[in-house]
């Protein structure tokens, strides 16, 4: 999705999902507003805005440090209110190696948390277990939550969790999202029951 | 220093048969084979005879040996602060009924570690206040570090199987504690920097009981290194204490090469002490920050973190990781360090102390920081020692026991550093000591830095290290050493040690078993966090709320470290 200045005034917003829009110009030719879908304003609010709750348990925590830290600084993407509260934040990224013992507090903290929600799994554990085949770590959150995307690495760098959250951000422009899929789900449900 | 005889003949005085205590005669330490029976006695000798004075209860840990009888052994590490002996303590126990009096009544430090010897093991302790599970949840079966138990069989642990205190679930119906009310601090808390849970029974704010759950970050480290290679450990020791990845792997080095009998070579033995000294400062670093942080001063930690980007930059040039750096190996170093290293240290040697500087203008004659930390969390000397503590936390009690000098290894022994003592045993004096430390640690890294030798990186022992690649090409013998290293795998003597390091928390340890084969037969660390951790819920009573956050940051309780 790309934001494009139109020549004088308000920006246009283009996005994959919506249908071109249509810039209206004042007879003089000056342009007064333009048009797009109210789901692709919203999404490209969202986008920019991202809360993150850092869901750090193990060495990755350590660098989603790093990631917040002045040198690569995630607030350059719009994400960087970090938030401890479930409630408050839309971004869950689990950093580390998630056991069998925790993945019940997980499961809870990302039920707390407010829709729309996304879910980075940053490094290799929370994506696959990684190198912990073993009888207390669970193989991949996927086991429990829904993962938007997922970073490899172990610990990825910095730049890997940034690209990470870039991606993630397309995602939501596109309407790539888990939540966004469920949600066009139920809609397209809904309309099923009430039709013909 | 007694000798082994002197200390063999004070533990006759009072067991003056063999049936009940007899010595091993061999063994990189002393070893006393002690029954069931006799094991509280013995200890109390141990602990409160002026000759052996063992005040410091290391580490308690299990061994499975299926084909033996007995099967299962309780193995005991004994420190004496004022000798500088070590002594070792084993219980041999039968298969049928592992069980054996707990030692929790002469040292506190034994709490949690007999806690998880029950856990991995299924060794119960008599007398213990609260044998429980530790590490594994509580709808574990099994125990997972016997032999026969299968490395990959998960249990599923559901929403409300959560262990929870007894106490937690009382109704309290005094009159005068109308408020009281029970507060979880963790597992996922913004200061609990990882997995650990703290549940405290508040009247008002003051903490009237608290009592910590650990084993959130349980993974399972000492079973995976029994699964791997002697050298695939070393990606496993880096996730360990993972904010000063580098010294876990030259602590399993060391022990392991203790076994073969092997010594890197001084090119890479200086090396190692460069890279850990730096990833000692790193991590000191980031306790004080992370502390600060907690307490409510932002600005210092952006400070802070810029000095640990500029060492990263350092490491990842030497092997490509940033954080967990697997750049030890059995017998050396993976590879050389690249050009422009010597400069590169030079350059974080002049632009370290002024961010330090920084911090320290901004916070050690700062009153709020003060006033939150000075006189909160004391411990006194006899107690951090009672409780096992080592390191910095130990240091600021007054007891200034350092592994670097009180057993130098890596040739810490020609380094001028000192070592920083506290006398307060406050939140205040952990800070304190760690800034002190990282400007000792630059000191030793200058000092390093202007002795680094010249030469190979790793020893040229066949046995235990690859042979360079255009020898196997062109040399019979390389080429049949490499053939046996890479599908036989390195083998290491049989035998045991117990090997010991100053990692950033304190004591590292590695007591490993080796039945000769290319594979760890056991490994057990003893975690300078673990002892720290136990004593916290025990410093919390009385305590405001606030108080436990500042006191949990300046422990620097890492939870790979603690859970394993």
């Amino acid at each position: 999705m790309e934001v494009k200045a139109a020549s004088q005034g308000l920006p246009v917003i283009q996005s994959g999902s919506t249908p071109a829009p249509a810039a209206t110009r004042q007879p003089d030719g000056s342009q007064v507003f333009a048009t797009t879908r109210l789901e692709s304003l919203i999404d490209a609010a969202r986008k920019n805005s991202l809360w993150p709750l850092p869901f750090g348990t193990a060495c990755c925590a350590i660098e989603f440090m790093s990631v917040i830290m002045s040198h690569y600084d995630l607030s350059r993407f719009g994400a960087e209110v970090v938030r401890f509260s479930p409630r408050q934040s839309d971004l869950m990224i689990v950093a580390g190696t998630v056991t069998d013992k925790m993945a019940p507090v997980m499961v809870r903290i990302y039920e707390q948390m407010a829709e729309p929600k996304y879910v980075i799994s940053m490094g290799a554990c929370a994506c696959t277990g990684g190198f912990y085949r073993a009888y207390h770590v669970v193989q991949g959150i996927d086991e429990f939550i829904p993962v938007d995307v997922y970073v490899p690495g172990c610990p990825p760098t910095p730049e890997a969790l940034l690209q990470g959250v870039i991606r993630l951000q397309e995602m939501i422009a596109a309407g790539e999202t888990n939540y966004q899929r469920m949600v066009r789900a139920v809609k397209a449900a809904a309309a099923g029951e009430a039709g013909p | 220093m007694r000798s082994r005889e002197q200390r063999l003949a004070a533990v006759r005085e009072s067991f003056p048969d063999a049936a009940s205590v007899r010595e091993e005669p061999w063994g990189d330490q002393q070893t006393f084979v002690v029954t069931p029976d006799a094991l509280v006695s013995l200890a109390r000798v141990l602990k409160d005879d002026p000759r052996l004075d063992c005040k410091l209860l290391l580490d308690v840990c299990g061994a499975d040996y299926p084909e033996r009888s007995p099967r299962f052994e309780a193995v005991y590490h004994l420190y004496s602060l004022s000798h500088g002996h070590r002594i070792r303590l084993k219980v041999p126990l039968a298969e049928a009924d592992p069980r054996l009096p707990s030692v929790f009544p002469v040292w506190k430090a034994a709490d949690w570690f007999e806690r998880e010897a029950f856990d991995m093991f299924g060794l119960r302790f008599d007398g213990h206040p609260n044998l429980k599970r530790i590490l594994c949840h509580p709808s574990f079966q099994g125990h997972p570090l016997r032999k026969d138990y299968d490395p990959g069989q998960r249990w599923l642990l559901r929403e409300g199987e959560q262990d929870e205190p007894a106490w937690a679930r009382e109704v309290q119906e005094d009159e005068d504690h109308f408020e009281t009310q029970v507060l979880n601090l963790g597992p996922s808390h913004p200061a609990t920097h990882g997995t650990l849970r703290t549940v405290v029974r508040l009247d008002g704010e003051v903490i009237t009981r608290a009592e910590a759950e650990i084993g959130y970050l349980h993974r399972c480290f000492e079973k995976m290194s029994e699964q791997h290679t002697w050298n695939q450990v070393i990606p496993y020791t880096d996730r360990l204490n993972y904010c000063s990845a580098m010294m876990n792997g030259v602590g399993y080095a060391l022990t392991v090469e203790k076994l073969l009998k092997v010594e890197a070579p001084p090119r890479a033995q200086v090396i190692r002490v460069i890279l850990s000294e730096l990833s000692r400062i790193m991590d000191h670093l980031v306790c004080i920050g992370a502390n600060l942080n907690d307490v409510g001063a932002m600005t210092p930690f952006l400070y802070i973190y810029q000095a640990r980007e500029e060492i990263y930059s350092v490491l990842e040039a030497c092997c490509g990781g940033r954080l967990t750096m697997s750049y030890v190996r059995l017998g050396g170093l993976a590879n050389d360090v690249p050009p422009g290293f010597e400069d590169a240290v030079r350059y974080l040697l002049k632009r370290i102390p002024p961010l330090t500087d920084d911090m320290e203008r901004l916070i050690t004659e700062n009153r709020i920081f003060r006033q939150r930390t000075e006189g909160v969390g004391v411990l006194s000397a006899e107690d951090a020692v009672d409780w096992g503590w080592t390191g910095p936390c130990l240091r600021a009690s007054g007891v200034g026991y350092d592994v670097r000098k009180a057993h130098p290894y890596l040739g810490y022994e020609a380094f001028d550093f000192k070592v920083p003592v506290a006398t307060a045993g406050d939140t205040y004096a952990r800070y304190l000591v760690r800034v002190e430390e990282v400007r000792q640690s630059l000191g030793i890294v200058e000092q390093a830095l202007a002795s680094l030798p010249t030469g190979p990186v790793i020893t040229d022992d066949h046995r235990v290290a690859l042979p360079p690649k255009e020898k196997v090409y062109t040399e019979m013998e390389s080429l049949i050493w490499h053939f046996k290293l890479i599908m036989d795998g390195m083998k290491v003597p049989a035998g045991e040690t117990y090997g010991y390091t100053e990692a950033a928390n304190g004591e590292l340890g590695f007591y490993v078993v080796s039945d000769g084969g290319g594979k760890p037969y056991r490994i057990k660390v003893r975690p300078p966090c673990f002892a720290i951790f136990q004593a916290y819920p025990h410093m919390l009573t009385g305590r405001m709320v606030s108080d436990s956050v500042a006191i949990l940051g300046s422990l620097n309780i890492i939870a790979g470290e603690l859970d394993r």
